[in-house]
């Protein structure tokens, strides 16, 4: 489903060129598990980034289905993300203003899906995540589950083929991270492909797959 | 996005900031009812004065002696009266069909006296016709006679001219002195018959034959002529000229001044004012969109991070620049509205005090002040909606 091949990525930060990413090859199926683990500035997120479609390569290949996706326009891309691609982040990324409710419909609202079947389907997400009770409350109103819970309904409700996951617990305590990852498993139990960048040791151990990133270089089964 | 999701988006984010929100559909509102209500009163200044010309009829039609024209080359600059209009020329205007009343009149000073108090007046020359001609009220007696009495020693006077000199006494009968000759009193005058410059309330009226006399002259003043109708008054005014030309040996040495010529010349004196004034409000307007410019920057600034999730969630740019655009043109357009709705209660309370101004701010000036308002948040709002779509993803959701 994801072939990197020989991915490279560098800045320009004050002159000097930093390589993010160093020549990645990378093959994901369909259905995976993946945990992406590394020291800070190891290229995790950056690598996270290229493969979300939130940035381009510098060079080399990205085959996102058999289709290269490096090669569609900025609004092309978007278009990948929107249906194709959902993304959970470590600060949750919730609109403060809108409620739990109307920032899970986001995504169906870019896609403009029929009002009634927006509902239907936000109804059945908040069900699915034990957030029916919080439908109309405001973010700052959640607790730290809560929030990242609501924030991984509002990446799957498209039923994206891919999630992509940026330390998901890094904000939360033990027990409630725990509770997102179960949530998360869970959607990977449903057919979902699952990539999970993460700096807990346990998290990452229980991936299907591990993988680790130093200085851009990619590396695999490292625990 | 559909249209009534962005709607909603934006609608949202303005309530989220209700100070802020408020404090720029405040300025947008002053900026608009300002430049409403300046037009308004430009307007309606010009209303009055038309109107007050359309009052004294919109069919009259004054013939002046001379005419300015150059011609020739150099000796007469400012051309030459060669020949007073007379009583008889205005005779002779009758005769066209487009006509229904024609007064000449003649104007002079004289000293009006009445057993031993006396006062200078300015005593005009006319027939019985202007009464209808100028639309003049009597407050007593009767008006000049015509025909045969048409040359009598007879007076009307205005109304000041009668307080001071027969005060505590009804003027009819009795013998008014000017100059040398006594003319007997035969009406007096409503008084407000203010026109054309002339207050009424001062002068005395003669017949016209009767001024020439006391005067010793035989030309007339000017004629004021009455058309049958507003449509006739080109057919008079040719007819005029061919009149008079023929009866001054071919030279058309009148000049003839229509009501419609001299209100229209207010018209668009005051109607150039109107837009003058308007347009210097509408940089109010400008500002109120610097504003909206201003606001709309920092927010894009604040809502980094909310870019970065829309463009991560799949917004393309189009969208991106629509939600911001949308809310600059939501604030200018709620702005814009408070401002009309308050521009015509303005005026409705204006005319509670000014009844002379009419309430109601004119269509064309509400419609151009929304356009100028609305054109605003357009212009001012594209920039930060430019930057906001502009945004790098990757960057923008890494700030936190």
């Amino acid at each position: 489903m994801i072939e990197l091949h020989q991915v490279s990525r560098r800045f320009e930060v004050g002159g000097q060129v930093v390589h993010a990413l160093r020549e990645v090859d990378l093959v994901v199926a369909r259905g995976d598990y993946v945990s992406l683990m590394g020291p800070s500035g190891s290229g995790k997120s950056t690598l996270l980034n290229v493969l979300g479609l939130l940035d381009r390569p510098s060079s080399g290949r990205y085959l996102f289905d058999g289709e290269d996706v490096t090669a569609l326009d900025d609004d092309q891309q978007a278009l990948v993300r929107r249906v194709r691609i959902g993304f959970v982040f470590q600060s949750f990324q919730l609109v403060p203003r809108l409620t739990t409710e109307q920032n899970v419909a986001l995504p169906l609202v870019l896609a403009e899906v029929p009002l009634a079947e927006r509902r239907e389907r936000t109804a059945a997400q908040l069900q699915a995540f034990g957030l029916a009770d919080r439908g109309h409350h405001l973010p700052d109103q959640l607790s730290g589950g809560q929030r990242q819970r609501a924030a991984i309904a509002r990446a799957t409700i498209t039923r994206p083929d891919l999630l992509l996951a940026d330390e998901p617990t890094g904000n939360l305590d033990k027990h409630t991270g725990d509770d997102v990852v179960q949530a998360l498993e869970k959607l990977h139990d449903d057919g979902l492909t699952l990539i999970v960048v993460t700096h807990d040791q346990a998290l990452g151990a229980r991936a299907v797959r591990r993988l680790r990133m130093d200085d851009g270089r990619l590396e695999e089964g490292a625990a | 996005m559909r249209f009534g999701d962005k709607l909603g988006f934006c609608a949202r984010s303005l309530l989220s900031q209700r100070t802020r929100t408020l404090l720029i559909v405040l300025a947008m509102a002053i900026a608009t009812a300002g430049v409403t209500m300046l037009t308004w009163l430009g307007d309606s200044a010009r209303r009055y004065v038309t109107g007050q010309f359309s009052a004294l009829g919109t069919n009259l039609v004054i013939v002046l002696p001379g005419r300015s024209e150059t011609t020739g080359g150099a000796p007469p600059l400012l051309g030459e009266t060669s020949r007073d209009l007379t009583l008889d020329d205005a005779e002779a205007l009758l005769r066209s069909p487009a006509v229904r009343r024609v007064s000449p009149v003649v104007v002079g000073n004289a000293l009006a006296s009445v057993d031993g108090l006396s006062r200078e007046t300015t005593v005009l020359g006319a027939n019985a016709d202007l009464l209808a001609v100028r639309h003049l009220e009597l407050a007593m007696g009767r008006f000049l006679p015509s025909g045969a009495e048409a040359a009598a020693p007879v007076c009307v006077l205005g109304a000041t001219v009668r307080d001071q000199l027969f005060p505590d006494r009804v003027p009819l009968g009795e013998f008014l002195r000017l100059g040398d000759r006594r003319y007997r009193v035969i009406g007096v005058l409503a008084t407000g018959g203010t026109s054309l410059g002339t207050d009424l309330d001062e002068v005395v009226l003669l017949p016209a034959v009767a001024a020439q006399a006391l005067f010793d002259s035989p030309g007339v003043f000017r004629i004021l002529i009455e058309a049958v109708d507003r449509d006739a008054v080109p057919r008079v005014v040719s007819d005029v000229e061919q009149t008079i030309a023929a009866r001054h040996e071919g030279e058309r040495d009148v000049t003839v001044i229509t009501q419609d010529a001299l209100s229209s010349t207010f018209d668009g004196i005051l109607g150039a004012l109107t837009m003058a004034v308007g347009g210097i409000a509408a940089i109010s307007l400008i500002v109120a969109g610097i504003l909206i410019m201003n606001v709309m920057v920092v927010a894009v600034t604040q809502r980094r991070a909310e870019v970065g999730l829309l463009k991560a969630l799949g917004a393309d740019a189009a969208t991106i620049r629509a939600v911001f655009l949308g809310e600059a043109l939501l604030l200018s357009a709620l702005g814009c509205g408070a401002g009309l709705l308050c521009g015509q209660g303005a005026s409705h309370l204006v005319h509670r005090f000014v009844p002379v101004l009419e309430p109601g701010v004119p269509a064309w000036s509400m419609g151009a002040a929304a356009v100028v308002a609305v054109g605003c948040g357009l212009l001012f709002g594209t920039a930060p909606a430019r930057r906001a779509a502009r945004l790098d993803p990757v960057e923008a959701l890494s700030r936190r």
